[in-house]
Formats: structure tokens, sequence, C-alpha cells
């Protein structure tokens, strides 16, 4: 063990796991403080933009303030799982980046049911928030738990659905093998992605991946309007946090996820340059795409306002779940006959 | 390294099995019920069984489990009191049943060889899928059929007047 420990293997893995580790953290920083200066641009207002260079430095010492604030505990509240709770939203959250492949070679693990093995990683993410609400013993977050709990074992099902479209088409569930299969072009300018072959499940996706992320305009988990806050009422300082990580966390792994499975994830127009730039350029694709689709996320919170909790459940149920069923049915006759 | 992990997994599948007999409350019963799901789903990956792992973790804990938790938030159940022992006269009967059950279980582990693993295409979805859909296919199917039935009785339960 020891020997392993100490080979030339580990160390390269070790590596990789640092960097990617800290990537993902500083990168979720970052979004907080894209999402806020892109709302505050569509809403014709400055935004943060007194810490440091444009507001540069504002993650930062958001991060200090959430470090030194004082722990509030409500009475009455379950500790432990109060505690708890946080901790069990982030964790799978960010587990999710070991299997999710930034380039050719920049990935922690490679296992054949990588996608699988996303989907039950990030389905254990929805207890955090249940418990979060629950052990709050406020009314409240009890709201909003059960809420969130609902929507995200109604959307789970159209998300999972969505994919398999694809899996069909690729005939893998690896997530390297899915962007390898979609390497090159059709007549030469059109790129070989499977978005193009499953646009209807690439919206079912995109549509259920903004609802299970709780995100506007599905954020019923936690509507200001009508919930405070929703489960995370009762928390602040870095508690609160992690919770809000890991929603960051989450949103990056749907991106991730759909960038793979339909954008050609690592697969981009070649570029001349020195060899540091061609073996950068695969990784460089990857996260402008998965940029693009923040930056979409954060136009839609900024544009589209939340829909009622009926019409929610209405959406998930009997729109999005028989568009999904129906592209399963009509992509397998035509896999069959093609 | 294996026989560390398996060591560490079977621990923590154990403890967390007691602890779902032992706790008073629902919650946390099904809570612990939840981490012995994912531990059970360690030992799978142990064996190579990796689709069996995930989908063990994506079905019960990702799915059944949070039903339960969300109908036991609704109901909002109160611990058990430390009332009149109902289950006095089960005790007696329940040692002798566990020392048979106990018996059946290592009889059973004694006389099974473990057979080793054949190669690669062991727990992948291929094989899986291969033998579901062929040596398998009745069961399979029947057992869909029986879900259908199931779901259709829990409708009717819902709404009685259709």
């Amino acid at each position: 063990m020891i020997e392993y420990l100490s080979s030339r293997e580990f160390l390269i893995l070790f590596a990789k796991m640092i960097a990617i580790f800290g990537g993902v953290m500083g990168a979720l920083a970052y979004t907080t403080l894209l999402e806020r200066r892109v709302m505050a641009f569509v809403q014709m207002r400055p935004g943060p933009n007194r810490v440091g260079p444009f507001g540069l430095l504002q993650p930062i010492a958001d991060g200090l303030k959430f470090l030194f604030k004082e722990q509030i505990v409500p009475t009455n509240a379950n500790v432990f799982l109060y505690y708890a709770a946080p901790i069990i939203s982030l964790i799978p959250a960010l587990l999710s980046f070991s299997v999710i492949p930034f380039g050719p070679d920049l990935k922690i693990a490679d296992v054949s049911v990588s996608l699988l093995l996303i989907f039950a990683i990030t389905s254990l993410g929805v207890y955090g928030i249940v418990l979060g609400g629950w052990a709050s013993n406020s009314k409240y977050p009890m709201m909003g738990a059960m809420r969130s709990s609902a929507q995200m074992l109604s959307y789970e099902l159209s998300l999972t659905l969505s994919v398999v479209g694809v899996l069909m088409i690729s005939n893998t569930l690896s997530l390297s093998s899915l962007v390898q299969n979609q390497q090159g072009t059709w007549w030469g300018f059109i790129p070989r992605w499977n978005i193009f072959l499953q646009p209807v499940g690439f919206l079912v996706y995109l549509l259920s991946g903004i609802a299970e992320t709780n995100r506007l305009p599905f954020d019923l988990a936690e509507s200001e309007q009508e919930l405070v806050a929703g489960w995370h009422t009762e928390y602040s300082g870095m508690k609160f946090a992690m919770f809000f990580l890991a929603e960051y966390a989450n949103m990056v792994t749907v991106s991730a996820l759909a960038t793979i499975m339909f954008l050609g994830g690592w697969n981009g127009p070649s570029l001349p340059g020195p060899w540091w730039l061609q073996m950068a350029l695969p990784t460089i694709w990857f996260l402008l795409k998965i940029a693009a689709f923040l930056f979409f996320y954060i136009m839609v919170r900024a544009s589209i306002p939340r829909i009622r909790y009926d019409q929610l459940m209405y959406f998930g149920w009997k729109v999005l779940l028989p568009i999904a069923l129906a592209n399963i049915l009509v992509t397998s006759f035509l896999v069959a006959v093609l | 390294m294996i026989e560390v992990l398996f060591l560490l997994f079977a621990a923590i599948a154990l403890g967390a099995a007691i602890n779902v007999l032992a706790q008073k409350h629902v919650l946390y019963s099904s809570l612990s019920l939840i981490v012995l799901l994912t531990a059970i789903s360690g030992l799978f990956i142990l064996m190579q069984a990796e689709f069996l792992a995930v989908i063990n973790v994506i079905v019960y804990a990702g799915a059944i489990m949070v039903l339960f938790v969300f109908v036991i938030m609704l109901l909002n159940l109160p611990a058990d009191e430390d009332g009149e022992d109902r289950l006095r006269w089960l005790k007696l009967i329940g040692i002798p049943m566990g020392l048979f059950l106990s018996f059946m279980v290592i009889r059973t582990v004694w006389d099974v060889r473990a057979t080793p693993l054949t190669p690669e295409l062991a727990g992948t979805p291929q094989a899986i899928g291969a033998s579901l859909f062929t040596d398998y296919v009745l069961p399979f199917e029947l057992t869909s059929l029986l879900i259908l039935i199931a779901l259709m009785g829990a409708v009717v339960f819902a709404k009685k007047d259709l």
C-alpha cells in the first residue's frame, strides 16, 4: 500500500485530484460573482463592484464573512441532523466531479458506468435538503423540504429518461466513450454532436435539469416571496455556504453532463499553436461550453418568472414525462430500422 | 487493499443494520437503512459488479428511501414511547427462530463453494441485459406485469370513485 502511495502513477492521480477539486471550488466561488453581475446587468444596476477591480475579490470577501459569522442553532432543532444536512448535500455534489472527464486525460476515475454513477450520487443530494428542512423544526423550511423532495422525485424520472435516447445511439454508459463517439463532422461542417440526433431529448434534459437543481423558474423549494428562503431559512454562516456551494456544484454537474452527452464534450475545432496549447485545447473547449451553459442558467433566472406549484407538477408528469417516453419510443424504432 | 475495504464496508453495513433495529425514531432507522444500502453498493463494487452497485443506489437509496423519508416527515411520526410491551410473546418465539435462521445461514455459507468470477463481462450492463432478455425473459416480463398490477391497485385505492 505504501509502495503504491509513493508510485509515480499515484502522484499523477493525486495532482489531478488537487487540480480538479481546487479548480471546481474556485470556479464555484466565481460562478456566484458571475451570477450577481449578470443579474445586475440585466436589471440595469451595477451589482457588487467595490471589492477589488470589477468586484473580482467579492467571492473571497463573502467566504471570509461566512467563516466568521456566529453559529446559530434554532431552539428545538435536531442538532445532529441540523449540522449533518449541509454536509450531506455538499459531498454528493462534489463527488460527481470524480468521474467527469474534463479532457482526454484530465479525469480522476474512468468507470464503465460513470453516467449512472453520477445519477446515483446526485440522487442522494436530496437528503441534504429534506433533512435540513426537517431538522430546523420550523414551518417554512419544512414546507420547502416537502416541495423539494416531491419536485426532485418527479423530475428525476424525465431527467433519466431523456438520456436513454443518447445511450441507445452511442451504446455506452461511460462518459469518455460518449465524448469519443461524437468526434468528427457530417459533410465537413456540422459537428457530430448528439444534439442534432436527439433535439427533443436535449430539451427535456435541459428543462428537467433546471428543475433538478431547484433553479428558477422551478425554484419552488426556496421561493422567497412565500417561504422566506425555503429549506435553508434557518441556516447561516458556513452551513448556509455549504448549501449554496452544493447548489452551484449541481448546476455545474448538470451543465457538464449536458455538454458531454449532447454537445460533444471536449471536442472542438483544432487551432494551430504550440504544444501546450494543443494539450490544453480540449479542456478549454469543455470549460467554455460549461460556461455558456451556466450563463444560460443565469439568463433564464433573470428573465423568466417562477411558475406555480401545481403547474410545476403538471408540467413534470403530464408534459415532460410523456415527451421523454415518446422520444425513447421513436429513437428505439429508428435505431432498430436504420 | 481490497481486504481492508471489504472489512470497512462490511463493518459499516453491519453497524447500520443493527442501528436500523436499535433506533427508536423511525426517521433514524430509515437513515441507517440508507447508509446500509450504500455500504452494500460498496461491497458490490469490490466484487466488480459496478452496474449492480450503481442501480442499487439509484433505486433504493435514491428513490424508494426518499419516499420513505418523505412520508415519515409528512405524517411527522413521533418516536416510540416506552409503554406497554406488546411484543412480549413474540420475543419468546423470536429467540429460537433467530437461532434457527442463523444456523441455516451459516450452513449455507459453509456448504457453498465460491466460484471465481468469470472474466471481464461479469458485472457489465451488457452481460446483465443479455441474460435478462434471454435466460430470464419470462421472470422479467412477469415482474413488470406484477408491478403494473400493483400500480393500478394503488391508483384504485387512491381514487375511490373512478
